[in-house]
């Protein structure tokens, strides 16, 4: 490994971990700390590199320019959203640029204009909302529910992501189906499997999951489920019980 | 669409603090339902007559009908619930969930490369397509995405297109068979089965291929395969010019498409419905030219369009595209010939297995030379076999959409990766999902028969649906 080595290895695919520079790393989200070579729990390390300490951050926000068109987009978002009716610029509150692809983390209240900002100015023309996914980080204190939307410009040929951040103490999020029709069972099955409530939506009801299930099952603190299978002789333990490497 | 608020604010509530009853996030909905069209009865605390009497008075005409989830002419496990007067659907709503098996929650517990195992199982009609765009997905992740083998690629986009074309002949032999038109059933299945056998040739199965992977292909067509696509694809243009002289000009299919679940663009795009249906309406909007992947720039085809917003022009786009697709399955096939023996997989020791899988002379378990050149010829690749296949490889944290075209529009995959072994959320932007939203739009107003009609236009596959 490249302990010894003062800067960090470019080309080492594992930029989550040591490779990102000190100062990116302490603005970067934080998602997890791994301990050891190779990530086990429960069982004892015997690499000789148990006391390695390795923290895991998401991408840090972007600094201008952005490249591309991804400048471009971001000046007419923020002109749109004046005209929106949404004038101070917290709205947007971080942008981040990685893998060619932007994210806006955008103000959970301001979602709403945002989408509007979108799909209404000419220079943007997202015609369409390719879908609204939702991810739980629970140890992401007071922003555990995240939603993202994913919208397509066929006019101009681009993609923006953005990210919209929820408490699980007060799981609200507004609806964009007004703006999007197309985010309607999207938003349901956000709801269904991760408990976020959006506000507005016309009837935000479970999609998959029976009426009366109990739980969101794809937060994280829901258990996967599964028994013991045995064949041959041996017993497979269930999924969530094996060791894992994460 | 009522009580939608045009900048919802959701009132801030302190931490655990019980939302009081007319906080309600649902009341706004509520409260339209109660002042706009329909009378809302409520069944607790009243006499069943009452109730009885006062939906009497709405007319003896006026039933609800479930129609599925077991009704063979709703495609799988989806149930339509149709508010009828006469023989009019007044409203329209869909019921799905039946076949929901939680694929993206397991594949939370499984490798990145396991993942493909259970994607491939989604959408049971276009399995490669699903592996296909997520496999790009971790490729992006993984920032090898310019390092994939050319001959993967090509073969990629191979597998893609017959893929297409089994679609499409399931789409309207399917969609056939519910307007009564048997003969295009039987065709349209025959000739899925050439491409059926070539699939098993392949892959070694004719579904669940779990053939594409991050990195590559988890083996290279087996010897003489080149030969045997390009026997199939004649008769398969033929089987398909069979199904033309059908239905292209038959009255009866006219009569039953014609003007049948009509959408018009605008319609299709504030419903996010994409593929043949968007294509319909004279939009030629297609992932493969708009935005290529695999290097489907490099391939000569025309994206095809229609301009009535029916069902019969979605019949007709889905045909012409499976002779485009036959025209790039050619072109895949004179490049693997001039490519000859090349990597199927990426170089990178770190992600690609030591050896290719192959099957033992038996066709039962895996091949001695396989074995061999694992456990026998290099220690390193013995290491890396072991920790690939127990640990699997680490994923830089991040995050990446990634779009392919289907058979059935925009296939997306959302992945999140935590830095581990395992994807932190894999979402896929399934085009059944999103397409079959247009069902009420297309349906209400019309009549029950034309209803089938348009579910079989927008052809929902529900394994895709429900995940």
């Amino acid at each position: 490994m490249s302990d010894e080595l003062p800067t960090p290895d470019e080309a080492s695919p594992d930029r989550a971990g040591s490779g990102l520079p000190a100062t990116l790393a302490a603005e970067a989200e934080i998602v997890d700390v791994r301990t050891g070579m190779f990530g086990t729990h429960g069982s004892g390390d015997t690499s000789g590199y148990g006391g390695l300490v390795r923290t895991v951050a998401m991408p840090a926000p972007s600094e201008r320019p952005y490249g591309g068109d991804f400048d471009l987009v971001a000046d007419r978002l923020a002109a749109a959203l004046v005209v929106q009716g949404v004038a101070d610029a917290g709205a947007v509150e971080k942008v981040v640029v990685d893998r060619g692809e932007i994210t806006f983390y955008v103000r959970r209240n301001d979602l709403p204009a945002v989408a509007r900002a979108l799909r209404d100015d000419p220079d943007l023309r997202f015609e369409q909302c390719s879908g609204v996914s939702g991810v739980h980080y629970p140890q992401d204190t007071g922003r555990e529910l995240h939603a993202l939307y994913h919208f397509l410009s066929v006019t101009h040929g681009r993609r923006v992501r953005v990210e919209v951040t929820a408490p699980d103490a007060d799981p609200h999020i507004p609806s964009i189906v007004a703006v999007y029709p197309m985010a309607d069972w999207h938003e349901r099955e956000t709801w269904d499997f991760f408990g976020i409530q959006f506000d507005g939506h016309p009837a935000l009801t479970r999609i998959e999951m029976p009426d009366d299930w109990p739980g969101h099952p794809q937060r994280k603190d829901y258990p996967l489920g599964g028994i013991p299978v045995e064949y041959k002789g041996a017993t497979v333990p269930p999924p969530d019980t094996r060791r894992s490497y994460s | 669409m009522t009580g939608n608020v045009d900048r919802g604010t959701p009132p801030d509530r302190a931490a655990g603090d019980v939302a009081p009853d007319d906080t309600d996030p649902y009341g706004i909905a509520l409260a339209g339902v109660a002042d706009g069209d329909g009378r809302v009865f409520t069944a607790s605390g009243g006499d069943w007559d009452d109730i009885a009497e006062a939906a009497s008075s709405l007319g003896e005409e006026r039933i609800v009908v479930n129609m599925g989830p077991q009704h063979p002419s709703t495609h799988g496990v989806l149930r339509l619930i149709l508010e009828l007067d006469g023989e009019t659907v007044t409203e329209a709503r869909c019921g799905i969930g039946y076949l929901h098996t939680g694929i993206e929650k397991n594949m939370e517990y499984r490798t990145w490369t396991q993942g493909v195992t259970f994607c491939t199982r989604m959408d049971y009609l276009t399995p490669l397509f699903q592996e296909a765009v997520y496999c790009l997905g971790v490729e992006k992740l993984l920032g090898i995405t310019g390092d994939i083998p050319e001959r993967a690629s090509v073969i990629r986009v191979m597998m893609m297109e017959l893929n297409r074309v089994a679609s499409h002949l399931v789409a309207l032999a399917t969609g056939g068979m519910e307007i009564g038109a048997l003969t295009v059933m039987t065709v349209g299945f025959r000739e899925r089965e050439r491409v059926l056998k070539l699939f098993e040739l392949i892959t070694g199965l004719r579904m669940n291929h779990a053939y594409i992977r991050p990195g590559g292909l988890a083996q290279d067509i087996p010897p003489g395969a080149l030969d045997s696509i390009r026997d199939a694809l004649a008769p398969l243009g033929e089987g398909i010019a069979d199904i033309e002289k059908l239905a292209n000009e038959n009255p009866l299919v006219k009569a039953r498409l014609v003007d049948v679940g009509y959408l018009d663009l605008a319609g299709c795009m504030a419903l996010g419905v994409t593929g043949p249906v968007l294509r319909s309406t004279g939009l030629p909007h297609d992932l493969r030219k708009s935005e290529p992947y695999c290097g489907y720039e490099t391939y000569d085809f025309e994206v095809c369009t229609w301009d009535t917003a029916d069902a019969y022009g979605r019949m007709r786009i889905r045909i012409n595209e499976m002779y485009e697709s036959l025209r790039i399955v050619e072109q895949c096939l004179d490049r693997l010939q001039e490519l000859g023996p090349a990597p199927v997989m990426i170089g990178d020791k770190k992600i690609a297995w030591p050896a290719q899988l192959a099957i033992g002379s038996d066709g039962i378990g895996n091949s001695l030379d396989h074995i061999r050149q694992i456990m026998g010829t290099s220690m390193e690749a013995l290491i890396h076999h072991f920790k690939l296949v127990t640990e699997g490889f680490r994923v830089p944290a991040g995050q990446v959409y990634t779009a392919v075209e289907s058979a059935r529009g925009e296939l997306g995959v959302h992945l999140v990766s935590d830095g581990g072994t395992r994807p932190y959320r894999a979402h896929f932007r399934d085009p059944s999902f999103v397409n079959l939203q247009a069902m009420a739009a297309m349906s209400e107003g019309g009549q029950v028969a034309d209803v089938i009609v348009a579910v079989a236009s927008l052809d929902p596959v529900m394994g895709g649906v429900d995940r």
